[in-house]
């Protein structure tokens, strides 16, 4: 990406809108930035609600403010709440530093040295990207049957160990090409080795493309349902999505208020994450098309 | 890059000691380098081995068998693709998945278009509207938001609350055939955040001399818009086109959450990867699993050579 300025150089010069249409303007964009929010909005005002009071009240104004879903919502089910945010968070932060560790490394091969097959394997690495996980995970299952891993997190964690988020390699390898070459051809004459160089020169350059790695991977180990929901059957190994998700068929419609606060609990970590690495997440999104 | 002559000279540093040698024949830097690859390399191949290829050749197979995970499998030919053709509850997931897809993908890059031209054109506060309009891109696939959905949609949902205060009496959108695939289009349409952030970024690229030389000739805002902004913009649209297309075809959650990991009601939210689910992990019926995920894969595939086939026509590179 070129330039992280706020401002749009887009605009025509010597263009100035009228006063009324700049106001029109705004009105539009925070009316339809209601709409699309209103929902989220209401959700976080309704968990403070009863829920029979849900069924009743569009409004987002808080009229009451009762904890008890979140304290009767975080014990309704067999382990409580923090137990299956636990879970995730393992799950989610030990997929962040698997991601970075092996991804980054193949990146430096990728982008910094000279070996036989490389254009191949960077090919291959590339034809790997856009690969449906449903082609994957059937033989995958019966792989991590025979070892004996469903119902562990191995299945889920072990990959991105052995960088299998191609993705990543590709946004670390776009970002080490950026980088001027002199920096690591002078620690060379200096007599540094390559992992040297990768880990003392390279890695520190690279903080920004690593932050956006570790946003996404975050976010979306957070979000994942498809494999969890295939590898963790086991209700003590239950991660929140597919916590959250045994809870609504359990309890379904009859306690939208709990399942609302716990869905909100779930989101929180994403929100967070949201708060503190907006650059990087809008960086991401615009040079690699992540959602 | 040569490395070997200037080093020479800054190893004979001040500390440096002549006489000692750390390898008897140390390898060229060349040869050093390629080793240096393949170890870096060293995570990526294993991984790459173990749950790509690997898995790719096994799916392959499998797709050939009959394999009830259980018994080891058999092999069946092309008995897989066969019973495909015949497959009633196939056919309406490929519909459903289709009508998701060219629905849901062109409603969402339509609103994206829209609010990047809106957000260009140097509004105050553009940090915080791309913010506001991206955070559903991150929500959206979580099963929060997917329980959200259900409830908005509900009988009681927010929805009807709000058509009630207007006299309108609404049943439930997720449990009624005819409307329950289209909250799932609402839902991935409300993402239009992440390729509105690369519409954004794709704007930026555009000169603004050219805009100006336009004004100076006296093109109006349309004339500017159609044939200045637009044209430029053509390869951001194919390039977020092709990724949420794909996307979309693998899309799960929000289905599997909605409709109780059913596809229901009357298996109008049964998209192609819920199918795939349930064959596979409800059934265990992992061959025809694997020839279902063939050909999603060919389905996907195919759209997206036609996307650059057709790309041809309309995308313009510049000259």
């Amino acid at each position: 990406m070129a330039t992280d300025t706020m401002t749009a150089p887009g605009t025509p010069p010597g263009r100035t809108l009228g006063r009324g249409r700049r106001l029109t303007k705004h009105a539009l964009l925070i009316g339809f930035g209601l709409v699309m929010l209103y929902p989220l909005l209401w959700m976080v005002s309704s968990s403070f609600k009863p829920t029979e009071t849900i069924f009743r009240d569009p409004s987002i104004w808080p009229t009451e403010f009762d904890l008890s879903n979140y304290t009767e919502g975080w014990t309704a089910l067999t382990h409580p709440f923090h137990y299956y945010m636990w879970n995730s968070a393992v799950i989610a932060i030990l997929s962040v530093v698997g991601n970075l560790l092996s991804c980054s490394l193949a990146a430096y091969a990728f982008a910094r040295l000279r070996f036989r097959g490389r254009n191949f394997f960077f090919a291959l690495m590339l034809a790997t990207l856009m690969l449906p996980i449903h082609v994957l995970i059937v033989p995958q299952y019966v792989l991590f049957s025979q070892l004996d891993w469903i119902n562990t997190i191995l299945p889920l964690v072990v990959p991105k160990f052995l960088a299998h988020d191609a993705f990543f390699i590709f946004l670390m390898v776009q970002f080490i090409r950026g980088l001027p070459r002199e920096l690591d051809e002078a620690a060379r004459i200096d007599g540094c080795g390559h992992f040297r160089i990768y880990w003392r020169i390279i890695m520190p350059l690279c903080v920004p493309a690593l932050a956006t790695s570790a946003v996404f991977t975050f976010i979306w180990t957070w979000n994942d349902f498809f494999s969890q929901l295939i590898f963790l059957t086991d209700p003590d190994n239950y991660t929140m999505p597919i916590a959250l998700r045994s809870f609504l068929d359990a309890q379904g419609e009859t306690s939208w208020g709990q399942l609302f606060a716990m869905s909100i609990v779930g989101l929180a970590p994403i929100f967070g994450f949201f708060l503190a690495g907006q650059r990087y997440l809008t960086q991401g999104v615009a040079t690699t098309g992540f959602k | 890059m040569q490395d070997s002559s200037p080093a020479a000279p800054v190893r004979a540093g001040p500390d440096a000691r002549p006489h000692r040698r750390r390898r008897p024949a140390p390898a060229s830097p060349v040869k050093r380098e390629g080793r240096a690859g393949y170890l870096f390399l060293l995570p990526w191949f294993v991984g790459m081995a173990a749950f790509t290829i690997g898995p790719i050749l096994g799916s392959l197979y499998l797709s050939f068998t009959k394999y009830p995970l259980l018994k080891p499998p058999e092999w069946t030919g092309l008995a897989n693709f066969e019973r495909m053709l015949e497959d009633p509850r196939l056919h309406k997931a490929m519909w459903n998945t289709f009508q998701y897809v060219f629905v849901s993908v062109p409603v969402q890059l339509v609103l994206a278009l829209a609010l990047a031209m809106l957000l260009n054109r140097g509004v105050r506060g553009l940090a915080f509207y791309r913010s506001v309009y991206y955070l559903p891109s991150l929500l959206a696939g979580s099963v929060s938001i997917a329980i959200l959905w259900r409830q908005i949609f509900g009988a009681e949902g927010l929805i009807n609350q709000i058509l009630g205060l207007f006299g309108i009496q609404g049943e439930s959108w997720v449990q009624h055939p005819d409307f329950a695939l289209g909250t799932l289009v609402v839902l991935n349409a409300w993402t239009f955040g992440a390729p509105m952030v690369i519409f954004l970024a794709g704007l930026r690229q555009i000169p603004v001399s050219l805009y100006e030389a336009a004004e100076v000739d006296g093109a109006g805002r349309a004339a500017r818009f159609f044939r200045i902004t637009l044209p430029l913009l053509t390869p951001v649209i194919f390039f977020n086109l092709v990724m949420q297309m794909i996307g979309a075809f693998q899309s799960f959650t929000q289905a599997f959450v909605v409709s109780g990991g059913e596809g229901g009601p009357v298996d109008s939210t049964l998209l192609y990867t819920l199918y795939l689910y349930q064959r596979g992990f409800r059934a265990f019926d992992m061959g025809y699993a694997s020839a279902l995920a063939w050909v999603l894969l060919a389905i996907i595939a195919a759209l997206t050579a036609l996307n650059f086939l057709l790309a041809k026509r309309w995308v313009f590179y510049g000259d």
